[in-house]
């Protein structure tokens, strides 16, 4: 188990690396100066030629990435040229607003979308499966902000229950806090219930199908100790793997949820990076989300052993 | 007469649009007896069992008719409580049998917690000693292990286990040994009929194995088509069979054929010198593991136009080597000779003849067919490596080797729409197309019905003849083997223990393991005396 955790940590450094790299080109191709199109058509040259040498654009390719990465693994990603501030602190403050909409999401929609999907293969072909795969299926369908509209329609303005716009940070007032995160958590869990469901209902079938839940049942343990114990670890290995797509995912930024309810997430801030032209923060941005879905995964993959002992035998 | 342990009658068992797997069976079963349940793919054995432990797959349920256990009429409210305890089943598949998630130990207790007043130690002790009395080598630590651990007949052993510790008062065995090779098929049925017999307990013995039937049976019902047609003690049954289908299903068992035409000698077609085949140890971090040694320095010829049946346990390295003769795995020592040359290290365009002239038939033909392609397609595909072959020379070619293999209809289908025998004859057919010199066929039969495996080892020996292919024959079914091999090669860790003509192998084995594995293959000779 040790030498499995090791070797998927090792084997997470060249992903990285190679990320690290993809993020410094991507900016480097952008036609035109970097600092020319920072500063804009009504720069001087002689800024343009002052960002140029702080940048250190002088230097060859292999050279500036090994600034750059070296700088970024202290932790330094440079400065926002909007506002001049440290960029790794900007994102941190945001990451931990969608951080937080984001795991408590998906943890409420597996908590609902593991057991519905497996009650739905339990119950397969009958009307409660049915109405299962048509609630999933048409949760898969909706987009995710007209959803939001619509719950701050009849939430927020019809009802008038919770606010409409805003945030308030849970070091302030739990209460209020809660009260903004409420309905963008709502809308999160109802989009990525549909294809959590489906993926629990389909491993849970292939399962079920398998001769040791045959055994279970034929030793006299009920039905539930059956799903419980027998079907539950064993279906719930590939859902899993979804999960972790999901959470690498939204955990990169919700843009469009965060811009329904006005959220002062990672995802806007990307976004608001993009529109200035804030290349520091676009390039930091980047990475640490490639970092973040690097790093779940790896979670992810960590977690499997516990669900499916074979893996750390291959 | 005992009061009967299992009473079944007029069982029907059905799928919705008039689907009838279980048309109208009746039997009995007295306290300690062994009815064996025979017949082939779809004659309803399986559901017939299924249905009175109440386990049939989703689609099937019973339509009609009574089951009585113990005198009680079994209902779904009183079959929970008797399941364990009362009646325990044992699968056939020992892969996906056991829970891959969880501990032996922890699948093995939850029936003692369940059904006995054992708690913590005590369950734990009970565990330990059946698995000590199964076989297994080191208890305590089994208890620990996952089932991906242990090899499919081990796995078995602890199936029977985890299913004789509430001790069982029938036991339904639905093909409990059809995945295992012949010896092991032989260790885990003597030790279930031994475990039965301790605690009187009666089993249900589901098999298409007549051989099967006739040791370990007392009674036998033949099945077809959802209905019982025969009935009888098991050794007068099959000496004597009155129905003409269960007659069919004896003389499907494997005879030996005519003896070999001494053939003159001539250069080896096919040669392995002193092959090695290393698979390398599991990866750690720095280092690698031990070695595999699967193969240790073997020497092989096949000659032109020769049968040879290459024989052995699982693990005995026989594939390994057969393939490794064909140069799908890498020799890690010795040489491999084609037609004289050596073609160990060849590579690239220079080993295009030799792939043209060997060809693979592979065991199982659900996997083994591109579900996509029609079956002229894959028939038709090895041609188009044939340089200079034109689209209708190659039509031609296709079209009489379907016709040879008694497909000449079916061309235009897909293989799911063919049944096992059938595929088996496409896999047959796309590896004779190219009219190659060397055929390996790798455990052929093992996935089909008797009566099937008796008409593919017809084909295949009726094509050797006619056609003048040299055959390797890779099975750990030795009275299969008989009926087709002029030579018998005999396997065991990794080196041959044995090797001569099949006569000579079958009426005087030399090695100890060749006696083993004879005495563990069902011959008809040994069943009727």
């Amino acid at each position: 188990m040790i030498g499995y955790a090791a070797r998927r940590l090792v084997a997470a450094i060249p992903t990285l690396l190679l990320v690290a790299a993809s993020v410094f080109l991507l900016m480097r191709l952008i036609p035109g100066d970097p600092a020319q199109l920072m500063l804009g058509d009504a720069a001087t040259p002689e800024e343009v030629e002052a960002l140029r040498r702080s940048m250190g654009l002088g230097e060859a390719l292999p050279l500036q990435f090994a600034h750059w990465a070296g700088a970024a693994l202290t932790g330094d990603l440079g400065r926002s040229i909007t506002n001049g501030l440290p960029v790794l602190p900007l994102i941190l403050e945001r990451f931990g607003v969608t951080a937080l909409i984001v795991l408590v999401a998906v943890g409420l929609a597996v908590l609902i979308a593991v057991p519905l999907g497996m009650l739905a293969a339990w119950k397969q072909n009958r009307p409660a499966d049915l109405a299962v795969v048509g609630f999933a299926t048409l949760m898969l369908s909706i987009p995710s902000f007209w959803l939001g509209l619509i719950l701050l329609l009849v939430f927020g303005v019809w009802l008038r229950w919770l606010p409409v716009v805003g945030f308030v940070p849970f070091s302030e007032d739990i209460g209020a806090a809660l009260a903004y995160v409420v309905l963008p958590i709502t809308t999160l869990v109802l989009i990525e219930i549909g294809a959590l469901t489906r993926m629990a209902r389909a491993a849970t079938i292939d399962v079920l199908r398998l001769d040791y839940i045959s055994h279970a049942r034929a030793k006299g343990l009920s039905e539930f100790t059956v799903l419980r114990r027998h079907a539950l670890p064993n279906a719930f290995a590939p859902t899993l793997t979804l999960i972790g797509l999901v959470l690498g995912n939204l955990l990169g930024g919700i843009a469009v949820i965060e811009t329904v309810f006005t959220l002062p997430g990672l995802g806007r801030l990307l976004v608001e990076a993009i529109f200035q032209r804030d290349y520091p923060v676009v390039q930091g941005v980047m990475l640490f989300v490639a970092a973040i879905y690097v790093a779940v995964n790896l979670f992810v993959d960590l977690a499997y052993p516990v669900f499916d002992p074979r893996v750390t035998a291959e | 007469m005992i009061a009967p342990l299992l009473a079944v009658s007029d069982l029907r068992v059905g799928a919705k649009p008039d689907i009838r797997a279980v048309d109208g069976v009746s039997f009995s079963m007295a306290p300690g007896e062994i009815l064996a349940l025979v017949g082939e793919s779809g004659s309803g054995k399986t559901a017939t069992a299924r249905a009175v432990i109440g386990l049939l797959p989703p689609g099937l349920a019973v339509t009609g008719g009574r089951i009585a256990f113990a005198g009680a009429p079994l209902t779904p409210a009183t079959l929970r409580p008797l399941r364990g305890p009362g009646i325990g089943m044992v699968f056939q598949e020992p892969m996906t049998s056991l829970n891959p998630a969880l501990p032996i130990g922890v699948q093995m207790a939850e029936g003692l917690a369940l059904h006995t007043r054992l708690r913590g130690a005590e369950i734990a002790a009970a565990c330990r000693a059946m698995l000590d009395r199964v076989g297994i080598a080191d208890p305590t630590a089994c208890l620990r292990a996952f089932p991906h651990e242990f090899s499919g007949g081990m796995r078995q052993r602890i199936m029977l286990a985890s299913v004789m510790l509430l001790r069982p008062r029938l036991l339904i065995a639905d093909e409990p040994t059809t995945a295992l090779d012949t010896l092991t098929q032989a260790e885990v049925l003597d030790l279930m009929v031994g475990l039965t017999r301790e605690q009187g307990s009666a089993v249900l013995l589901i098999t298409h194995n007549l051989g099967l039937v006739a040791r370990y049976a007392d009674r036998a019902l033949v099945m077809r088509r959802g209905r019982v047609i025969e009935e009888g003690a098991a050794r007068a049954l099959l000496a004597a069979p009155r129905e003409p289908y269960t007659r069919a299903l004896v003389d499907a068992l494997p005879r030996r054929g005519p003896p070999a035409i001494p053939r003159p000698p001539s250069e080896p077609l096919l040669r392995a010198e002193a092959l090695a085949v290393d698979f390398a140890g599991r990866r750690r971090f720095f280092a690698r593991g031990r070695a595999v040694q699967a193969v240790r320095g073997v020497d092989l010829a096949v000659h032109a136009g020769e049968s040879v049946a290459l024989v052995g346990g699982s693990g005995s390295g026989k594939t390994t080597l057969g393939r490794a003769m064909l140069r799908l795995v890498p020799a890690s020592g010795g040489r491999v000779l084609f037609r004289g040359q050596d073609i160990t290290a060849v590579r690239g365009a220079a080993l295009l003849p030799f792939r043209l002239a060997c060809q693979i038939v592979f065991q199982d033909p659900y996997s083994s067919l591109d579900p996509r392609m029609r079956i002229a397609e894959i028939v038709d595909e090895p041609l188009r490596l044939v340089p200079g072959l034109g689209a209708a020379e190659r039509a031609r070619r296709t079209d009489a080797m379907l016709d040879a293999v008694g497909l000449a209809e079916f061309g235009r289908r897909h293989p799911h729409e063919l049944s096992g025998g059938q595929r088996q004859r496409v896999a047959i057919a796309r590896a004779l197309v190219r009219e190659p010199a060397f055929v390996m066929a790798d455990e052929p039969v093992s996935a089909l019905d008797m009566t099937i495996q008796k008409q593919i080892l017809t084909l295949l020996r009726d094509l050797q003849r006619a056609r003048g292919f040299a055959c390797l024959f890779i099975s750990h079914d030795l009275a299969a083997v008989g009926e087709i091999a002029d030579r018998v090669v005999v396997m065991q860790e990794g080196r041959i223990v044995e090797e001569g003509s099949r006569d000579a192998v079958f009426d005087a084995p030399r090695h100890a393991y060749t006696r083993a594995l004879l005495d563990a293959a069902p011959r008809l000779e040994a069943l009727v005396a």
